[in-house]
């Protein structure tokens, strides 16, 4: 009946590597140690009835529908709570087992509604299976007892809804809570006849503090926890797995549809990089597909002054080519260049940055990656050999030290960040840098061992303190360094490292963190037998990001943390392809592989290739871009899903430089911030119509694969190709496995991937080929891919940007977990009922002697610009720091950042900003101006 | 200078041993007396209570039933040289009820000061721990199996058996958790024993941490017994600070201690794995086993987890021999069970003996019979998930063997009599009522079976298809007793079914005429 619910074989799988022989209804079968009755049953196609098992959860005993008989043991044990046995004669069906369970199930529906034929859960509910399983037809008890039908029902949630009439308090949303999310958010309250699922103490699921993750939700055998828009538009009749175009985890989905409707999205158990977990984003905010506000037909203008015109797409593309071969024509070859999307499949960035560099003849392409993990990528390139992170996800449950620096888990990597607090719960030990308190400091059952709240800007002191002390108390693995790293590097290391201003005394004083924690956080790391890094853009985000990504690789090197399960150095990567549009070429300096365009060798694969010359000198960075539109040199530009106008630090000069341009093109669902400075619109395509591949953190290559038409009525890399084809360059795919078959040919650690092969196999991690036919999950096992690990000195060098006392605070960024980047999507979606807007985070000292208090309006300047928002009072930031979030264009949190960049990549210094909070009674210049551009410019005739 | 002994125990306090005591003191004060007072243990003679003894030569004189109006009388009648009176009971040690008995977890409760270490020493205290010290964690384990003790909270798993489980698996902790949630209806032994003798049970799990190889003791002590939890905190305090708990336990180099929880008022907590799971500081729910407890119980370690006589018993095994306890009882009943007589029996209390006397010899040699005159109908053995049983089965001998034979149990040894007033019909009721109230509500059998055994049970009562509701409320019973998680629902049909097995008529349509 039902078509898309997944397999359940009732409990987790044993990890235990034996086996033992048993013997199931006669049916001899062998099955690991360890595995349940219930689960070994199901394994041999022996379907026994359950109702509170599911494979997600321990086992828990509570329905007793899965008795079985044991010859020679006494009585009916719950196959779900017990283990096989070697030599173990089970009985799955006898009179007395039949019996049992109708009379079991009998009490079930004695308090229960008997509408099924209504219900929301109707064809979908494990109940009425099970209630069919087991030849339930009569009710002895009747159903004038004491019952819980007039329970009521919870709809705070914008998603789902709890209906306690139908609860059976099987506790399997609980224990999802508790198990998989690691919230506790849902208890069992009362006892007995009375025992119900609450959420918090007596408070709505919206008030309490669920995450929406959907844990529950898919946990639920019944109607209880429901989906809204199953409750609506009824059970979904086919599915197609997907992967998320969310954050950098790239959970698997399964897209459940009616025709080509979307009715639900449940994350899939076979994601390797999920496995079925999901959180608010993924499972529930995908309705901005479907938004009004969706542009479904190309729009161009001449000026952007003027209203925009719908056009055919042939029109939109001919324009587009025209105005741009005149670029060209007047202010030369390279006054034009392209933005690359993270948003977007592999397949589709290939075909932008092919465009740059066949049609548009230079290397002027970039992506938003300069923006978030360029450092990433330069650091562990330059210290270990490949710009990427080095471990699968799966690694966490083998390491005994966490460390999480400048990153936010459990608000921007939500699905990882259940997995590590599942690690830390059996025990491993948490360290976390970062200036402010964020969650995983101190949640249920968690809790940090050291927090090390560091002064924005001071990663590169603490990194080197940590070191120095691993150095001088003799932790480093002299024997691993000596047989795998450049040793002369590691010596010079150990002097620089050794020096006075490293030591964590003298740190303390730069990073404002007590010298005795660091010391104790560089122990944990250093004694751990197994050690891993975990990072996010409160590292690469500064003027020494580049400086404190090899200052974590040094350590892990040094410490012999490479190369295994459970340790490594790991970048929590923000876009659910930003790795993929690195991948694919997507620098002005690098062709597909991060191979440099200047190599002759490489660049001639693809000249021979695509049968064009490839400019052999990089072309610029969209730092670059902009400063050369400002000097009216570069005039045009090609941005695939990405709003620079939004994202990018200190907008007034992004601003400046979009209306300095001739022409602006904007490939996006919305119109967005830079759209109001584009003279192109071509609307793009969903995840949900893409057919295509993402990659996500752990550098899993994941197949999209498309649930309904382009909504557009073009794939999004036909759109490039037929612009490539307008400007005179032959592009030609059929297909979007085309274009990875190509990227396959040209790309040494991608030869082994095609659709077909990711179709077989699920996912794969890169390298995949000859070498590693079935991919790479770790890096740098036995040898570092460059060949020796290289220490490189880490001296740190302070930012320009420094509080004073006009900008006496300092400003960090970041995200929450219910709204996503820019907020193009999850503000279009119910999200927003748990963050309308963006909030500053002040200090109660600072407040206070300010006189703001909570809610107020403030406004906060920089030397680059002023923006009012709204204060919220906490102590999760330290005196002196304030944060904020950029998910909404009319707070304009770029307006007051700087243009202070990573000195070796330019990656922008999001994460300090000097500035001066003051109350307000108004909005800033730039968002009065903000406002009233809204109004011109995303005018359509 | 004269010893009077007073008890300080809850039942002796219920019925004003505290004004007594006073009273006592007022007394020898007024009349220029000097005189030491002892508040004592029970003997567990409750029906006695409140027992005073005055210590004269080397004999105990006890006055039983005092009141505090009493006293001056007592005085005038030379009290403190055991002189003659109405309350004078003779020596003690010769009260039938007391005499008849083989204390063996008990012999100090009632006899010393619980508080004094001194005489906690001078009565074999802490000998039972040295002799393990000098056998070594190995032969304890032994000497424990072979004495054949067996738990005593209900479900009587061997001792020994449990803790060599606990000694074979290695962890880095392993915990030793005694159950004083003592939640049957009519039963107190852990009571008594803790407010009497509280440095047995001490000694009792310092000997199982010994053997297992534990180093942290836990005692969940349900919460509606303050005065055993004041007693108790103090003793460990008393030990503390004498060296038998902490670190190094006598230069023995073994460490151990001892803290003490309290429940918050839930039944089904006594279960083991309920009481692991408050114990953690999380909602009373059972668990499902496997794992045991002893294998992974308190936070997951290693647990032995023993009822306080069970723990209580030890100390005496370890002193007098495995072979010693072994000499008392039949078969695999071994040793003594301290039996608990309350309801309507003329002579409640507490009575050690060793297993193999009859219900009837119990009920009768010791209790006396109803304390209303009426004729005995009826006798719950077990707490309020044991079976009920008829005149007709007063004979059977008090062995777990024998009551199981006759689907009863003996359980921790908790006896409540009813004479023939009683409906018994009420008391079926009662009984999936008692599982409805206390039911963790973790399975689906005991959550809603025990819920719709009420209503069942209530249209029997009231006559309502006699048969298909007869007939529903023994499948109900089978169900629950063959798929419930623990045995809360898996023995609330004993009661359940022995009512409709022997008392049936109490069933009819009419009820049985109750006066």
């Amino acid at each position: 009946m039902n078509r898309t619910r997944q397999a359940d074989l009732g409990t987790p799988a044993s990890a235990s590597a034996e086996t033992v022989d048993i013997e199931i209804d006669g049916l001899p079968t062998s099955v690991r140690a360890g595995t349940s009755i219930l689960r070994a049953a199901r394994e041999s196609g022996i379907d026994i009835p359950k109702l509170c098992a599911t494979d997600s959860l321990k086992p828990f005993g509570s329905c007793r529908m899965c008795l079985v008989e044991v010859e020679g043991r006494k009585g009916y044990p719950a196959s779900c709570t017990t283990p096989v046995e070697a030599g173990m004669q089970i009985r799955t069906q006898t009179a007395a087992l039949a019996s049992l369970r109708r009379n079991v199930m009998e009490l079930y529906i004695s308090d229960h509604p008997l509408d099924c034929l209504t219900c929301s859960a109707n064809g979908d509910c494990e109940l009425q299976d099970m209630a069919g399983a087991v030849g339930l037809r009569d009710v002895r008890y009747g159903f004038d007892g004491d019952n819980h039908l007039d329970a009521g029902v919870d709809a705070s949630n914008p998603y789902f809804q709890f209906d306690a009439s139908k609860c059976i308090v099987c506790s399997r949303c609980v224990r999802a809570c508790d198990e998989v999310q690691g919230t506790f958010a849902l208890t069992i309250e009362g006892r007995g006849f009375g025992a119900k699922v609450a959420a918090g103490i007596g408070e709505s699921f919206l008030d309490s503090e669920c995450v929406s993750c959907g844990a529950c939700v898919q946990a639920c055998p019944t109607a209880t926890l429901m989906e809204k828009s199953v409750v609506e538009h009824g059970q979904p009749e086919r599915k197609v797995v997907t992967t998320c175009a969310y954050c950098g985890v790239g959970c698997s989905f399964q897209a459940e549809l009616r025709g080509d409707q979307v009715v639900r999205m449940t994350p899939y158990k076979d994601g390797q990089a999920n496995h079925g977990h999901s959180c608010v984003k993924g499972r529930f905010a995908w309705g901005y597909a479907t938004h009004r506000d969706r542009v479904l037909s190309p729009l161009v203008r001449d000026s952007i002054d003027e209203p925009w015109r719908e056009v055919s797409w042939d029109e939109a593309i001919a324009f587009t080519a025209k105005r741009f071969e005149a670029i060209q024509a007047e202010h030369g070859t390279k006054s034009i260049g392209g933005i690359t999307s993270s948003r977007c499949t592999n397949e589709e960035v290939f075909v932008v940055q092919k465009l740059v560099r066949a049609a548009f003849g230079n290397n002027n392409v970039d992506t938003c990656a300069r923006v978030c993990h360029s450092p990433t990528g330069y650091g562990l390139k330059q210290t270990l050999g490949t710009s990427a992170g080095t471990q699968p996800f799966d690694s966490v449950m083998d390491a005994d030290v966490i460390m999480v620096i400048g990153a936010n888990p459990t608000e921007g990597h939500p699905v990882f960040a259940s997995q590590m607090k599942r690690r830390l719960r059996q025990g491993a030990k948490l360290i976390v840098v970062d200036p402010r308190r964020i969650g995983l400091v101190r949640s249920p059952h968690i809790e940090a061992e050291h927090h090390l709240p560091l002064r924005p800007g001071t990663n590169v002191p603490i990194i080197n303190a940590l070191a120095n002390v691993i150095v001088s108390e003799g932790l480093t693995d002299e024997d691993y360094v000596r047989e795998r790293c450049d040793v002369e590097s590691f010596e010079a290391w150990k002097t620089m490292i050794s020096k006075p201003e490293n030591t964590p005394e003298a740190v303390a004083e730069v990073a404002g963190v007590d010298a005795a924690d660091i010391r104790a956080a560089a122990r944990l790391y250093g004694n751990a037998k197994r050690a891993a890094i975990y990072y996010g853009l409160g590292v690469t985000e500064h003027s020494q990001g580049s400086t404190m990504v090899m200052g974590m690789a040094n350590l892990a090197m040094a410490t012999g943390n490479l190369g295994y399960s459970g340790c490594g150095v790991n970048p929590l990567r923000g876009q659910n392809n930003v790795q993929g549009s690195c991948d694919m070429g997507s620098f002005p300096h690098e062709l597909p592989g991060y191979r440099p365009v200047q190599d002759d060798t490489v660049r001639g694969s693809f000249e021979r290739h695509w049968g064009v010359e490839i400019d052999p000198k990089p072309g610029w960075r969209i730092p670059n871009m902009l400063d050369a539109a400002c000097a009216d040199q570069f005039k045009g530009i090609y941005i695939q899903g990405e709003d620079i106008a939004q994202s990018d630090p200190n907008t007034q000069h992004v601003e400046a430089a979009l209306a300095n341009m001739e022409c602006v093109v904007v490939q996006d669902l919305f119109l967005n911030e830079t759209a109001k400075f584009a003279h192109v619109f071509l609307p793009g395509t969903s995840f949900l119509e893409k057919d295509g591949t993402f990659i996500n953190a752990e550098r899993r290559i994941n197949r999209v694969r498309p649930v309904m038409k382009p909504r557009q009525g073009k794939d999004e890399w036909l759109i490039t190709q037929e612009l490539a084809q307008a400007m005179g360059y032959p592009m030609n795919y059929t297909s979007a496995a085309e274009i990875m078959d190509e990227i396959a040919e040209l790309t040494p650690t991608f030869t082994g991937v095609s659709f077909a092969f990711l179709d077989e196999v699920g996912s794969v991690q890169w390298p995949c080929n000859e070498d590693a036919p079935l991919g790479t999950p770790i890096m740098h096992i036995d040898r570092f891919v460059r060949g020796k690990g290289l220490f490189i000195e880490t001296d740190y060098v302070p930012t320009e940007e420094k509080s004073n006392r006009r900008f006496p605070l300092l400003l960090t960024t970041g995200r929450i977990l219910s709204q996503y980047n820019v907020g193009a999507q999850t503000r279009r979606t119910d999200n927003n009922i748990w963050y309308r807007e963006d909030l500053l985070e002040v200090h109660p000292a600072d407040a206070e002697l300010r006189g703001i208090a909570e809610g107020d309006l403030v406004s906060l300047a920089s030397r680059k610009g002023e923006i009012t928002l709204k204060a919220t009072i906490t102590e999760r930031v330290q005196p002196g720091v304030v944060y904020t979030t950029f998910h909404n264009p009319e707070t304009g949190a770029n307006v007051v950042t700087t243009e202070y960049s990573d000195w070796a990549t330019n990656c922008p210094e999001y994460k300090v900003t000097a500035v001066q909070v003051t109350p307000a009674n108004h909005r800033s210049a730039w968002q009065q101006e903000h406002r009233e551009r809204a109004l011109v410019r995303g005018r359509i005739e | 200078m004269t010893t009077v002994y007073v008890p300080r125990e809850t039942a002796a306090v219920s019925v004003g041993a505290d004004e007594v005591a006073l009273e006592i003191v007022r007394e020898a004060k007024r009349r220029g007396d000097t005189i030491r007072l002892v508040r004592n243990g029970s003997w567990g003679a409750s029906w006695l209570e409140p027992l005073v003894e005055v210590e004269t030569d080397d004999t105990r004189i006890a006055y039983g039933n005092v009141t505090p109006g009493e006293v001056g009388g007592l005085f005038d009648a030379g009290l403190l040289a055991g002189g003659e009176h109405a309350r004078r009971l003779g020596p003690t040690a010769e009260i039938a009820y007391l005499a008849r008995q083989e204390r063996w977890s008990f012999f100090r409760c009632g006899l010393i000061d619980p508080l004094s270490m001194d005489d906690f020493l001078a009565r074999k205290g802490f000998r039972g721990l040295q002799k393990a010290f000098e056998l070594g964690p190995d032969a304890v384990v032994e000497t424990v199996t072979a004495s054949g003790l067996r738990g005593r909270g209900g479900a009587a798993f061997p001792a020994g058996v449990k803790w060599r489980t606990v000694a074979g698996v290695e962890a880095d902790r392993k915990y030793v958790a005694c159950n004083a949630d003592e939640g049957d209806s009519g039963s107190f032994s852990d009571r008594l024993l803790i407010e009497g003798d509280p440095l047995c049970l001490i000694e009792g799990m310092l000997i199982a941490a010994y053997a297992v190889g534990a180093d942290r003791g836990l005692i969940y002590l349900r919460s509606e017994y303050p005065l055993a939890r004041s007693i108790l905190d103090r003793a460990i305090e008393t030990a503390r600070q004498a060296g038998w708990l902490g670190a190094n336990i006598q230069g023995s180099g073994f460490d151990f201690d001892v803290e003490v929880h309290l429940g918050a008022g839930s039944y089904v907590c006594g279960e083991e794995t309920a009481m692991l799971e408050s114990l953690e500081g999380k909602a009373g729910v059972v668990r499902a086993k496997p794992p045991l407890p002893a294998i992974s119980g308190l936070f997951g370690k290693p647990t032995v987890v023993n009822n306080v006589v069970t723990l209580a018993s030890v100390p005496n095994i370890l002193n007098l021999g495995a072979e010693a306890y072994a000499a008392f009882g039949v078969g695999r009943s071994a040793g003594t069970l301290a039996f608990q007589l309350a309801g309507n029996v003329k002579r409640g209390g507490l009575v050690e003996k060793a297993f193999g006397l009859s219900l009837r010899e119990l009920i009768e040699g010791f209790g006396g019979g109803t304390a209303s005159g009426r004729p005995l109908r009826a006798v719950q053995v077990g707490g309020p998930l044991g079976a009920y049983l008829p005149v007709e089965q007063l004979d059977t001998p008090l062995t777990y063997e024998a009551f199981t034979e006759i689907g009863a149990m003996i359980g921790h040894g908790g006896v409540v009599v009813f004479d023939d007033t009683v409906n018994m019909a009420q008391q079926a009721r009662f009984a999936m009522e008692f599982c409805a109230i206390e039911s963790c509500g973790k399975c689906t059998p005991c959550r809603i079976g025990s819920t719709r055994g009420v209503e069942v049970i209530d249209r029997l009562i009231a006559g309502e298809n006699r048969e298909e509701n007869y007939d529903l409320l023994v499948e109900l019973c089978d169900t629950m007793e063959a798929a419930s998680l623990c045995a809360m629902g898996g023995m609330t049909p004993y009661p359940v079914r022995s009512v409709l097995k022997y008392f049936a008529e109490d069933f009819a349509p009419a009820g049985r005429a109750t006066s």
